[in-house]
């Protein structure tokens, strides 16, 4: 019977395209590589061997991906697809992953963003002993990578299948580096465990869309869905339940409104690296992941999914925006700042057009390198207790530390859309493509939303710059190298997308012009 | 939707039959209670003794627990693979092997971090 059945389907070895694979296959390598050094390293040691050997592998891993350019293909046996809007989110997140490894890296023991012990419970005298012997824990390194490589695969998953398992790989890691703040340790863990939980639901609604669909479809690739979309004449019911339940997934991830409750919380409770690595790469993948499904896998039925996101897009612009306005911790307010900007970013994705698709990528990069940027300041303005984050505090900022509060101001300004910066260009670029792809009303509603936004930015400024200093407020801890080249390079990409955008554009363009693969 | 209905009779009795069961058995059981009876019931041992206010406890088993699923896994992956070793051939076995020594390092990193050690 067994040989029979063996007989039946023979079984042939796949063909894997390792080549195509470079980028994620190297930072896995390197996730596995950080597990070794910090199984056999000296703790003293680890440190110094981690941040190298992470800059290096993510530089290569970023070379592999651009030697790619011009691949249209599906590797492995059709689980992975490798294009050029693919490319691009992958090199994007990869640089992203640079710059906030070089904020993860930083490692002053004053300054350093992580626990020294995390199993020890906070306030205990355990912990007070690791605190002395100025342990720090290494395994944010590894961790990050393992997040990262997830985040490489998500956007590039051609079937419902690598994408759930991309998505967790990219999730575990993340809800335990939330977790491991070195002040405020139990705003930390709780930052981690709602993350967790609402993670895990979140998983499980897009688990469950995708027994849906294959219900459907009869598969769970995207070509042969989109394949049944268009010829379907069945039972629709199982099709838009499913659609809808992993659009739930998809948009918890990029913390859509309604979805986007545990934002605000895990943002202000992780450590500050780790938020500006979810700020920028996680939604940069789930905005890559969110794009293939609807082009490639629900492009024949955009009438049916249209209506809801827009309806989505307003609601998020609208309640980012306006909840934003009341937050006093710097932390949160950028959470708000985040979940609007996901607003402005998925008007470009309901244009469904390579325009669209084009100016989304564009804004995806523009946005991520100023967040990455943003949250490293964060990161230096400091007090006895760690990182001041009430904005209370940041009061007449500007007068005590011209240069780090101008450089906040002008990140702000970023967000805020003023022109000069990428957040202009950007915001510009997905507008055109929504009012070419007929969504005015949408284009009005955001730029409304704009506006509102820009309200809270230069309130901010303002409290910089225009109230009197506190007498004990924060000092601005000198930048070391690392910290200070995240924030160069946020502000040299936030300037350069500014003012010459048209090489980035272009290049976004050429990467969107051949649509994903099939 | 013929095919449904033999589980929803199968539904309707497992629900009749537990509703039968909890409802004789409250009518028709002897209610001669002593302590042993009333206390919590924990697969017939002597119920752990909890310190006022829950405490911490150890959890020491919580580490072979997860590696064991870790091999279990790796043997479900290993029983296909030597069936279909021949149809698979070097390509089979370089695979394998790079899975295997990726389990082998989250392996290392518990030895070393003395995950193994019991006390």
């Amino acid at each position: 019977m067994n040989s029979q059945l063996l007989a039946q389907s023979a079984v042939q070895a796949p063909h894997i395209e390792y080549g195509q694979l470079a980028p994620m296959l190297i930072v896995f390598g390197l996730a596995i590589a950080g597990v070794l050094v910090e199984a056999f390293v000296p703790r003293r040691a680890r440190s110094a061997v981690h941040a190298p050997l992470t800059l290096v592998g993510l530089a290569a891993a970023f070379v592999a991906t651009v030697l790619q350019a011009g691949t249209h293909h599906v590797a492995a046996e059709g689980a992975v697809g490798v294009d050029g809007p693919t490319l691009f989110i992958q090199g994007t997140i990869i640089a992203l992953a640079f710059v906030s490894s070089l904020l993860i890296a930083e490692r002053r023991p004053d300054t350093s963003a992580f626990v020294s012990d995390a199993a020890s419970v906070p306030g205990t005298q355990e912990e007070r002993e690791s605190l002395v012997a100025g342990d720090v824990q290494t395994e944010v390194y590894p961790l990050t990578m393992f997040a990262v490589g997830g985040m490489l695969l998500f956007p590039a998953a051609n079937d419902l299948l690598t994408m759930f398992v991309a998505l967790e790989v990219l999730s575990l890691p993340l809800y335990v580096l939330c977790g491991l703040a070195r002040r405020r340790r139990l705003l930390s863990q709780e930052a981690a465990v709602k993350y967790f939980l609402l993670g895990a639901f979140s998983s499980a609604f897009f688990l469950y869309g995708i027994a849906m669909v294959y219900g459907f479809a009869g598969s769970i690739r995207l070509s042969e869905i989109a394949l049944a979309v268009s010829h379907s004449g069945g039972n629709e019911t199982l099709l838009l339940l499913g659609l809808a339940l992993l659009g739930m997934g998809l948009l918890f991830k990029l913390g859509a409104v309604p979805f986007h409750s545990w934002k605000p919380d895990v943002y202000q409770g992780a450590p500050t690296p780790i938020t500006a690595l979810m700020g920028s790469c996680t939604v940069v993948a789930a905005f890559g992941a969110l794009l293939r499904v609807l082009y490639v896998g629900f492009g024949g039925m955009q009438w049916d999914w249209r209506p809801f996101m827009w309806g989505i897009a307003i609601l998020t612009m609208v309640i980012g925006a306006i909840v934003a306005i009341t937050q006093a911790d710097v932390k949160r307010m950028l959470a708000y700042s985040s979940i609007a900007h996901a607003g402005f970013v998925l008007t470009g994705v309901i244009a469904s057009s390579s325009q669209g698709l084009s100016s989304t990528l564009f804004y995806l990069v523009a946005y991520g390198f100023t967040t990455v940027g943003a949250f490293a300041i964060v990161t230096l303005v400091r007090d006895a207790a760690g990182e001041a984050n009430h904005l209370s505090r940041w009061a007449g900022l500007g007068r005590r530390s011209p240069l780090v509060a101008g450089i906040f101001a002008f990140f702000l300004l970023a967000f805020a859309g003023i022109p000069l910066t990428s957040g202009f260009t950007g915001k510009f670029a997905v507008f055109a493509a929504a009012v070419a792809g007929g969504a005015t009303p949408l284009v009005i509603v955001g730029v409304l939303s704009s506006a509102v936004a820009a309200f809270f930015y230069v309130r901010v400024i303002v409290v910089m710059f225009f109230s009197d200093p506190n007498p004990d407020g924060p000092t601005v801890a000198a930048p070391s190298l690392l910290t200070g080249a995240a924030v160069a390079v946020g502000v040299a990409v936030t300037l350069v997308l500014g003012v010459l955008p048209q090489p980035a554009l272009d290049l976004a363009a050429n990467a969107a012009a051949g649509l994903f693969v099939r | 939707m013929n095919l449904y209905v033999p589980i929803a009779v199968l539904a309707l009795i497992a629900f009749g039959f537990a509703m039968f069961s909890l409802v004789a058995s409250t009518l028709a059981g002897p209610k001669r209670f002593n302590r042993a009876k009333s206390e919590a019931y924990e697969c017939g041992i002597e119920p752990t003794p909890q310190p006022v206010g829950g405490g911490r406890f150890p959890v020491k088993y919580y580490l072979t627990a997860m590696l064991f699923i870790v091999f279990d896994i790796e043997i479900i992956f290993l029983y296909p693979w030597a069936v279909t070793f021949d149809a698979l051939g070097i390509f089979g076995l370089v695979e394998m092997v790079l899975f295997i020594v990726a389990v082998l390092v989250a392996y290392l990193y518990v030895w070393r971090r003395g995950g193994l050690e019991w006390e």
